[in-house]
């Protein structure tokens, strides 16, 4: 305390007044915080991009009469704007997808995160994540030429699987979102305090139940964020479908074993033939991108909302 | 100093008060004030009564891959009498505790040498399960950790999973909130999380979710070193009424803590060989009344009276 005299604490505040501005720092800012908006205005260019099409398609179509219709078919002499076959086609492909991936992706989560070594869980991670970097044209086209002929091969009789059909198309993307659903899931799995495990075992439990009772419950949340993104690419994707699922979308079905268009195989298929511009055709695209958009935000609307219902909070 | 006095070793909660002082007090004046204190409470009524052992260390090492880490350690576990094991930081104390319940078998490259006996059945012998040890030998540990379940679901956890023959679950888990001396505090938000709970009601719910499987003996591992005078107090006194039906073994940093809990004390150290590498090793086992009064060895003696550690 003898130490602090007047001309002590002036001596201190002038080494401490700002002496000179710093460019690099201020432009490293600006910088940044360019590169920040550049993501948020692309979002808010795409949303106004699909907004105006879409208004257009729909005062020439009633918003009813799209969300109800039950036959698409823009294309044909015969035009209907109903978009509920896109829809079910989309829904009837993830969920075939769910079914595949989350009972491999989360059982190669907890086998990585509870029963592998280190060593195995350092080689076969980033295999598993490699799988998330093949291109989705090329599971397009084995699901065509490799999965759906040996499907047709082993089908048990009766009535067989078309050329392109949902079934396979949705298994192809099964096993596309299962390195998303494995490895955000062990990520989270991995991050349960090692003496949450410790209590379970000293209370007798053995490594099933460890895993199944007290690791997968306190990594909820990650798990049904990863299950969710999983969805979200499922909806999303577009070349599996396009390739394997099939074109048709003129009746509603619900039939894996057919052929159907989704959404995104609309829109991919449609956009790449010449239609003209501003058509009603051209804006229909649009109204299905619209409505493809909204459930993806709703989808990811949910899951931030679950994800903080199942949050646990440790210390 | 010496007019400090130590609390009846079976105190009641109202005390607490006191016993911060006490804490506080025996902080600044280790030396002087423990062995004489100690001595008191040893001769006021926490005798020593049994001597069958249900435990059995005889020559126990344990290593790390090729790392000794404690060795040759042979004592015995008394029944439902308490047994602590004190000594400095890297003396392998709790190395040996989890070598009591086979939660070694957890950590890679851990490797137990000798025999460790429970009943005179060998432990470590290849037909035993560790699961079925671990039923017998529950752990409570330093930090309390609790499940991301329900207080409810935090106790009925190892009667379900381990599939005890339960008639009333309801019953069981009220049972062993209450001897946790904790079912007064939460008896009407059974369903909120464990984790909303304070860190010493957290640790006595720990020890509640342990002794609803019913097991015989209790491994606590640092079981107060995160909680604060008044948590310790309640789980220490807590101690006292589980030594009626348990056998207690616990690992403590706290000296005063052991003179006062234990029936038992063993004192470990970290020994220092000529390749520069440290092994815990038990120095003295006996008594905790002679073990803190009257030491056989000139090592306890100096880490009890503050010498060193």
């Amino acid at each position: 305390m003898t130490t602090s005299t007047p001309s002590a604490g002036s001596a201190a505040g002038n080494a401490l007044r700002r002496g000179r501005r710093r460019p690099v720092d201020s432009t490293v800012k600006v910088l940044l915080v360019a590169a920040a908006l550049v993501s948020i205005a692309t979002t808010v260019g795409i949303v106004i991009a699909l907004v105006q099409p879409a208004i257009g398609f729909f005062q020439q179509v009633s918003i009813v009469e799209f969300l109800t219709g039950t036959s698409w078919t823009p294309t044909f002499a015969q035009k209907a704007y109903g978009v509920l076959p896109l829809v079910a086609a989309t829904v009837v492909v993830t969920v075939i997808a769910l079914l595949i991936a989350v009972p491999i992706g989360l059982g190669s989560a907890i086998y990585l995160s509870e029963y592998a070594n280190r060593r195995t869980r350092k080689v076969l991670k980033p295999i598993i994540e490699l799988l998330a970097g093949v291109p989705t044209v090329v599971y397009g086209f084995v699901a065509l030429f490799a999965l759906n002929p040996l499907l047709q091969d082993i089908w048990p009789g009766g009535r067989k699987p078309a050329f392109q059909n949902l079934l396979i198309a949705g298994i192809a993307m099964g096993i596309m979102i299962v390195p998303t659903i494995a490895s955000i899931s062990e990520d989270s799995m991995s991050s349960v305090p090692r003496s949450l495990r410790e209590g379970a075992y000293a209370l007798a439990s053995t490594k099933m139940q460890v895993s199944t009772r007290v690791v997968v419950p306190a990594a909820i949340s990650g798990i049904v964020a990863a299950v969710v993104l999983g969805i979200s690419r499922a909806v999303g994707e577009t070349m599996i479908v396009t390739i394997a699922g099939g074109l048709v979308s003129d009746k509603v079905t619900f039939d894996p074993l057919e052929g159907a268009a989704t959404m995104t195989a609309f829109i991919a298929n449609v956009s790449s033939g010449d239609i003209p511009v501003g058509s009603l055709d051209y804006d229909s695209v649009f109204a299905v991108g619209a409505l493809l958009f909204l459930i993806t935000f709703a989808l990811n609307a949910v899951s931030i909302r679950m994800v903080r219902r199942f949050r646990e909070v440790y210390e | 100093m010496s007019t400090v006095t130590y609390e009846p070793l079976h105190r009641r909660p109202q005390h607490q008060s006191e016993v911060t002082t006490v804490n506080h007090s025996s902080t600044t004046s280790r030396p002087a004030v423990s062995i004489s204190a100690i001595a008191d409470t040893q001769t006021a009524g926490h005798q020593a009564t049994s001597t069958v052992p249900v435990m059995e260390l005889s020559g126990v090492s344990v290593y790390y891959g090729a790392y000794e880490a404690v060795r040759d350690t042979s004592m015995p576990i008394q029944r439902k009498q308490i047994t602590a094991m004190i000594g400095p930081s890297g003396c392998g104390k709790s190395t040996i505790l989890r070598s009591l319940n086979r939660m070694n078998d957890l950590i890679p490259g851990a490797r137990v040498t000798g025999s460790v006996t429970y009943h005179g059945q060998d432990l470590y012998a290849k037909d035993v399960d560790p699961i079925e040890v671990r039923r017998r030998i529950g752990m409570v540990f330093q930090k309390p950790n609790p499940f991301p379940k329900s207080i409810y679901d935090n106790v009925a956890y190892g009667p379900r999973v381990t599939g005890m023959k339960v008639d009333n679950m309801d019953d069981l888990v009220e049972k062993a909130l209450r001897d946790a001396a904790l079912w007064d505090e939460v008896k009407d938000k059974l369903k909120t999380s464990g984790l909303a709970l304070s860190g010493g009601q957290q640790q006595r719910l720990c020890i509640a979710r342990t002794i609803a499987v019913k097991p015989e003996i209790i491994l606590m591992d640092e079981p107060c070193s995160a909680l604060d005078p008044i948590a310790t107090a309640k789980i220490e006194d807590l101690m006292f009424e589980l030594a009626n039906d348990y056998t207690i073994v616990i690992v403590t940093h706290n000296m005063q803590q052991a003179a006062r809990v234990s029936h038992y004390t063993a004192f470990f150290t970290a020994e220092v060989d000529q390749e520069q590498e440290r092994h815990g090793r038990l120095v003295e086992f006996s008594q905790t009344g002679k073990l803190f009064t009257n030491p056989a060895d000139k090592r306890t003696e100096d880490y009890i009276t503050g010498r060193f550690g």
